[in-house]
């Protein structure tokens, strides 16, 4: 049996949220904290069961090996994608200026 | 070889990993049917499931498994079991789903190896990947992203296949890391899974690089390097970047760990970004793919298919042709060149020359076509006939380097091309002696001085007589008989 992770601390959801480009009010730190804290525990209550005899899931669906044909099919026409792209230009999609650098 | 002197004479070496992205060459993208195609107008191969739009599902192109499993093969990789994919989360707009399909944990291949110059270096694992769209940034200085007022985005290159390579911080020099990554690169292409153009960017390689004293057995910090195009730029931005960090750590400095741009123009490694900055990129299983395990059909089918890998042939080839492993790298530095001479071998040609007529004028006759030119359609039977010609005394071997030019510039079979240009050697003995006579006897007093001088006057006026009747004979006497005879009558 193993012990119960720490607590998920206001720090935690600060850093979450930067990451996913989030901009959360206090307030709403507070609240999701609280929300996401006891969502984890719910979780930890698996770690005091005995899973030494069960395999890791790497899926939920009992399936492997979902494989296509090496086949081209025909692609969707430029000018219907970029339609639905909020901007283009040149056949490009137009994106605003990037802050920073690529990953 | 592998250790750097710096000004202060302290001995010290590089101790570098490698991490080598690889475009797999499938006809279609990883998880869409949209072709995998460079070059094409923006835009034009792209579907939702490439783009990401809601509702699209992924389904992993089974080529791309199996050329994965391929290089598994040529890397003496281990294949676990099972591989899975991740989610890689980042927001940047060269992937328009805001994270990237990659394996994380559970990789394709684990634990391979490759052997550079005898020396065994480690492959930490090979996963499959997605690649990246390409972005324009415009109206900034020189296309940077810097001062860019938008950029613009074509995702044709968004969802081909890729395969990174990690290798071990095995590498301990500048050269054996071009050596590694040319080594890797030739047996990639020979398996058939990728073109491995560095110029066109399927094969990317980033550099991390570290330095430490001879003697010592750590590992210092490392600085990852981008943007290396080619493998000079490799070479150079590895040393330079050991350079930058040995003159650091001399005046009691540390290393920064973070990421550098090489640039190419003012030959110098930058800042892109520290470790402080780096992304945390939130990794979990992607719920849209299910697990892959290799079948044992599969693994059969590849391994039965693989091809005699570089290193094997190379190995072969200076045994079969009696050549230098340098006469060997060049002979497969071309598409086509090694099979050339082979065949030439097979239908009759004597090994060596075969092996090295082929470097040399195959190779030469390439270049002066220029780029684009291949050895396909050249035909090794005019490279057995040339050599004939030569062996039997027909041409000097110099004839015969002009008439396989000729011939594979397409003017005929040989022995016909050395009738047009008149070249056949003289090589009657009878008629090569009548010339010989007549020189000696227009120049009795070159030959008297032959009789009566030293070893250096006579090495001169023996020189002289040949060239004489060489001239006489228009360049065209055999030259071994021309020798022998004017031996004999100077011995008289
Ligand atoms: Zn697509």
């Amino acid at each position: 049996m193993t012990s119960s992770p720490a607590r998920l601390t206001r720090s935690d959801v600060e850093h979450v949220a930067k990451l996913a480009r989030l901009a959360l009010s206090d307030a709403e730190i507070t609240e999701f904290t609280e929300q996401l804290a006891v969502i984890l525990e719910h979780a930890a209550l698996v770690s005091a069961l005995d899973t030494s005899d069960i395999p890791p899931t790497s899926h939920p669906l009992p399936l492997v090996n979902v494989l296509r044909a090496d086949v081209v099919k025909p692609s969707v026409g430029r000018d219907e994608l970029l339609t639905s792209a909020p901007d283009a230009e040149s056949g490009r999609f137009r994106v605003p200026r990037i802050l920073g650098e690529a990953p | 070889m592998s250790v750097i002197t710096s000004a202060s004479g302290t001995e010290w070496e590089i101790v570098s990993g490698l991490e080598v992205h690889c475009e797999l060459a499938t006809a279609t993208k990883i998880f869409c049917s949209c072709a995998n195609q460079f070059g094409e107008e923006p835009n034009t191969n792209v579907c939702p499931v490439c783009l990401g739009l809601p509702g699209s599902l992924p389904v992993l192109n089974e080529k791309a498994v199996e050329y994965a499993l391929r290089v598994g093969e040529a890397f003496h990789f281990t294949v676990p079991a099972q591989s899975v994919f991740h989610r890689k989360n980042y927001f940047y707009p060269d992937m328009p789903k805001n994270f990237q399909t990659t394996q994380y944990d559970e990789p394709i291949c684990e634990h391979g190896w490759l052997e550079v110059d005898g020396v065994r270096l480690g492959i930490t694992r090979a996963h499959l990947e997605e690649d990246t769209g390409k972005s324009m940034h415009m109206g900034g200085a020189g296309g940077r992203i810097h001062g860019a007022s938008h950029s613009l985005i074509d995702y044709n290159r968004a969802g081909v296949p890729l395969l990174e390579i990690v290798s071990e911080p095995d590498i301990r020099s500048s050269e054996q890391a071009a050596a590694y990554v040319d080594e890797l690169r030739s047996t990639l292409k020979a398996i058939g899974v990728s073109d491995v153009k560095m110029e066109e960017g399927s094969l990317r390689v980033d550099a991390n690089v570290s330095v430490r004293r001879i003697g010592d057995t750590g590992f210092g910090t490392r600085c990852e390097i981008k943007n290396l195009n080619s493998l000079k730029s490799l070479r150079d931005a590895m040393d330079h970047e050991a350079a930058r960090q040995i003159e650091i750590l001399e005046d009691g400095g540390e290393i920064r760990q973070e990421t550098r741009l090489w640039n190419e123009n003012e030959g110098h490694t930058a800042s892109m970004r520290s470790k402080e900055e780096a992304y945390d990129y939130r990794y979990f299983p992607e719920p849209d793919l299910v697990p892959v395990q290799p079948t044992d059909e599969l693994r059969a089918h590849v391994r039965a298919t693989m091809p005699e890998l570089p290193a094997a042939r190379r190995t072969r080839l200076m045994a079969e042709l009696s050549i230098s492993e340098q006469d060997a790298r060049t002979l497969l530095s071309t598409d086509g060149l090694a099979d050339f001479a082979e065949a030439a071998v097979v239908l009759g040609a004597p090994p060596r020359d075969a092996a090295l007529w082929t470097t040399q004028d195959v190779s030469a006759h390439l270049n002066v076509l220029g780029g684009g030119a291949t050895v396909e359609g050249l035909d090794p039977g005019l490279l057995v006939e040339t050599l004939q010609l030569v062996s039997d005394g027909l041409v000097s071997r110099n004839q015969g380097k002009e008439v396989f030019a000729a011939a594979l510039a397409g003017e005929g079979r040989p022995a016909q091309i050395v009738a047009d240009r008149g070249l056949a050697q003289v090589s009657d003995s009878g008629a090569l002696g009548a010339v010989v006579d007549e020189v000696f006897a227009a120049n009795s007093a070159a030959v008297q001085e032959w009789r009566d001088g030293d070893d250096k006057v006579r090495k001169k006026k023996r020189g002289f007589l040949m060239g004489e009747a060489m001239k006489a004979l228009k360049g065209q006497g055999n030259p071994q008989l021309l020798n022998q005879l004017i031996d004999e009558r100077l011995a008289d």
